[in-house]
């Protein structure tokens, strides 16, 4: 079998003619493998979603719960027969119940990563390295200029600007399902034990990390109790990196905007986007760790897609692996 | 240089001056001699590496790297030492507590041509991205983070509780890392005494005019002169040294040889640079931003753009300082010593008479030369002080042009502003009376109160036609838009826009709500003033 005959592009998405389903595709079909709850992958209107348990909860609190007719829970490590095929779900690292998804057929196993990353994530799963002969790798970051640092010293730099701006509000933009509840996560882990203020569109989010237990501390909503906007000042404030643009954040003393985000790495995204504080926290690999994973799957071809392809095939050819792009629409760049 | 690095990073994206004192005052307090007096010489230039040239840096990176994943990520970064800094192939966790700047500074300031890219990759191996652009910036001599000399030395100021004044007037005579500075400003020793010759001497300035002030001035009491539109400096000649000093302190002597050359004099003469023959034709603004930060000037530049002073006022004569004089006083010693200088380098402001403040209030509004923005008037009996002391010098600007545009694009602001699309981009109308478009001709982000700025805010949103990253294009045609009267101080030509033209200090004056689009001002209407 041919790698092509296990998964291919289609307009709904990456589908496997022996199993009858798509992985995490844009458009209502029939069967839907879903690899994490972010908008792009998971989305509503499925007839029969299968998908991590955590992530079927997400789906559920962001579409309602009849965001698919059917949803079938898929266990970590726990093979399952779908037609000809078997399927098995394996923690990405991306962002609470992310996904790999393994898919083996006569004897060829290719590997749809989703979106993973590497680093330590205390709010969720750890990626877990699975050999395979085909891997299909995200390269959102996937230029050599992406090199996070250590998120430990992007949440020190926040604390250190907090110290000294204490008549400022720091307004923290960051992704709603994941990058919120881990830049909390880590700045509790920091020993930031103040209450942190979260913007409305969090809230069920962070309610459901506290159950999945991951203590984010006291969180309070972003809204004027006494219409003074000192009421803010000194604070940090969490919100989507919309919600920062949009006439909501005038509640704000003075604000320092920050962002959580691996495109703050380049400057000039920074600039543009108005943000005074980038704070370079991804949920996503850098370059060096994309570069890794591929050394260390084994795989004999590697697939590229959403995002910078262009340079990481150049990566392969060079280490005269096979490689090429794999065109899938709708995913988008995180937080643009 | 880790503090170095990050002071760099937060000062590119903070927009605010206060916040930039802020953050400067905080790393001087908080970061120990020498470094903190390096990063100052660092942060407004002064600071030379002769063995490392910024060539070396690609062929540095091409040794090192693939050219092409080389060339994707330039593409995508758009800064050669950013990019750099992020691709160099030792990653991201620097070495420990990071290299002292100092040491860095050292090493970059000693090396031979031939060792650099040795030197340099060895600190660059050490380094965080973060530390290896603030490495990279020092190399290629341009920081470019929005910090003049004079913000910096007003952090100093600020960190030691001093006068401003008093730092300009010692700055020449200091030198990296400025130890003896810094020890003054903490108060653990006494004011250092300044070695240099040709000193710059801080600059007196003056306040605006205001139709409350001139019925309560005596008009008898003053003198008034034409405020020509060039650029003030101090000329300074002392003990054999002869410096050109712009109004901030900064040394501009390089960028004026042929004027330098005339300077034979001793003494400290305050006065307005203008290009072309104080006998014949001044020229415009434009003509002497031809001369302007240049670092070599061509004898053919020289040539065309002659540049000359008209000189204001002298603060010393020879060994004598004049500076506590009466400017009536200073004005006697000031024609006397011009008379001897060459003619066709200075010249003497001349007085423009007047009895009343009603007659100069109409020859400031109609002045006889392009080149004059308003009049000065300065009390005959003031003596030269520092600063911007209230009440002695006024200056009374000629009103400012106005043209009535069409709000074509805005963007959000930043800080404070986040939230609201404040900076805006205006255009007129331009082609072909039958089918005309609008041209953008400038962008003003200041000139209208908060509650102006939340119905602009309001009407970019109700009318976004398009959006790219923060800007927005707003909608704007014949029979919808909104209107905006821009008051802005002259018009130099462009090459750089569409519109051909570019305004010098543009801000919102008016909104005309009730302007139609279709009675904004026409392109002709600015490119008839730039004939002028």
């Amino acid at each position: 079998m041919r790698g092509q005959d296990l998964l291919h592009p289609r307009p709904e998405g990456l589908y496997c003619p022996p199993g009858d389903f798509f992985i995490d595709p844009v458009r209502p079909v029939a069967r839907a493998l879903v690899t994490h709850g972010h908008g792009d992958h998971a989305r509503p209107g499925n007839t029969a979603v299968m998908a991590t348990q955590q992530t079927l909860d997400i789906m559920a609190i962001r579409y309602g719960a009849d965001f698919a007719q059917t949803s079938q829970v898929a266990e970590w490590g726990v093979p399952v027969k779908i037609g000809d095929c078997t399927v098995t779900f394996h923690p990405a690292g991306h962002v609470l119940g992310s996904a790999q998804i393994a898919v083996e057929c006569d004897g060829l196993r290719i590997v749809a990563s989703g979106d993973y990353k590497r680093r330590p994530d205390p709010s969720c799963q750890a990626f877990e390295l699975v050999p395979c002969d085909i891997f299909i790798t995200e390269a959102t970051f996937g230029l050599p200029a992406f090199r996070h640092p250590d998120s430990k010293a992007e949440i020190a730099k926040l604390l250190r600007s907090v110290a000294q701006f204490p008549d400022r509000t720091h307004m923290v933009g960051a992704y709603a399902l994941g990058k919120a509840q881990r830049v909390i996560k880590e700045l509790r882990d920091a020993g930031y034990d103040e209450p942190i203020y979260i913007h409305g569109a969090l809230q069920k989010l962070c309610d459901y990390y506290e159950t999945q237990g991951i203590a984010l501390g006291e969180l309070k909503p972003a809204t004027l109790e006494k219409g003074s906007k000192q009421d803010f000042a000194g604070a940090i404030v969490v919100g989507t990196p919309s919600s920062f643009a949009d006439r909501w954040a005038r509640r704000f003393a003075d604000p320092v905007a920050a962002f959580a985000s691996g495109w703050m790495q380049v400057r000039q995204r920074a600039r543009q986007r108005g943000v005074e504080l980038p704070l370079i926290i991804s949920d996503h690999c850098d370059w060096d760790e994309l570069c890794e994973t591929i050394d260390e799957v084994g795989a004999e071809e590697i697939w590229v897609t959403h995002g910078r392809e262009e340079a990481l095939v150049r990566y392969c050819e060079l280490k005269q692996l096979r490689a090429q792009p794999l065109h899938l629409v709708g995913y988008e760049d995180e937080a643009e | 240089m880790r503090a170095f690095a990050e002071l760099l990073d937060r000062l590119l994206l903070t927009p605010s001056r206060n916040r930039k004192l802020q953050l400067l005052v905080d790393y001087f307090r908080a970061t120990p001699d020498p470094d903190r007096g390096l990063a100052l010489a660092a942060l407004i230039g002064d600071l030379d590496f002769p063995g490392v040239k910024p060539a070396i840096l690609r062929a540095m990176i091409s040794e090192r790297m693939d050219p092409v994943l080389f060339g994707l990520s330039y593409n995508f970064v758009g800064d050669l030492a950013e990019t750099i800094s992020l691709v160099w192939p030792t990653g991201n966790s620097g070495a420990g507590d990071g290299l002292p700047l100092a040491g860095v500074v050292d090493q970059l300031s000693r090396v031979s041509r031939s060792d650099a890219p040795k030197v340099v990759a060895a600190l660059l191996d050490q380094s965080t991205a973060s530390e290896r652009f603030a490495i990279l910036k020092l190399v290629t001599g341009s920081l470019r983070i929005g910090v003049s000399a004079r913000l910096a030395k007003q952090a100093l100021a600020d960190l030691g509780q001093a006068d401003i004044n008093e730092i300009e007037e010692l700055w020449h005579g200091l030198h990296a890392p400025y130890a003896d500075l810094f020890a003054w400003l903490e108060g653990v020793a006494d004011k250092p005494v300044p070695q240099a010759q040709a000193l710059f001497r801080p600059v007196m300035l003056s306040n605006p005019m205001t139709e409350t002030d001139y019925p309560k001035l005596d008009p008898a009491d003053y003198c008034a002169e034409w405020k020509w539109d060039g650029i003030r400096v101090q000329v300074v000649a002392m003990n054999g040294a002869q410096r050109l000093y712009s109004r901030t302190g900064d040394d501009i002597s390089g960028s004026f040889p042929d004027l330098m050359q005339a300077v034979n004099f001793e003494g400290v003469i305050d006065g307005e640079l203008l290009v072309g023959d104080p006998q014949g034709r001044t020229a415009t603004f434009s003509d002497l931003q031809q001369r302007l930060n240049r670092k070599s000037v061509s004898a053919k530049v020289q040539a065309q753009f002659p540049v000359f002073v008209r000189c204001y006022d002298i603060l010393q004569a020879g060994e004598d300082d004049l500076r506590t004089l009466s400017f009536i006083e200073r004005r006697k010693h000031l024609e006397a010593f011009v008379a001897d200088l060459d003619p066709t380098r200075f010249d003497v402001s001349r007085f423009v008479p007047f009895s009343s403040w009603e007659e100069l209030d109409e020859k400031r509004k109609r002045p006889p030369h392009p080149i004059i923005e308003g009049v000065m008037a300065k009390r005959w009996d003031s003596t030269y002080v520092p600063g911007r002391p209230k009440g002695p010098w006024f200056k009374w600007k000629r009103d400012p042009y106005t043209v009535d545009a069409v709000l074509m694009y805005a963007q959000r602001g930043s800080g404070r502003r986040a939230s609201f699309y404040s900076d805006y981009t205006f255009g007129v109308w331009s082609g072909p009376e039958d089918a005309p478009e609008l041209v953008p001709v400038g962008k003003a982000y200041f000139g209208f109160t908060d509650a102006e700025l939340k119905q602009i805010d309001k009407f970019v949103r109700d009318n976004t036609i398009d959006r790219f990253g923060p800007v927005r294009s707003v909608r704007a045609n014949r029979e919808t838009g909104l209107v905006f009267e821009v008051a802005f101080e002259g018009l130099n030509r462009s090459t750089r826009h569409k519109s051909g033209v570019a305004m010098r200090f543009p801000r919102i004056s008016r909104l005309r709500w009730d302007k139609p689009t279709a009675e904004a001002d026409r392109i002709e209407v600015l490119q008839s003033m730039l004939e002028g």
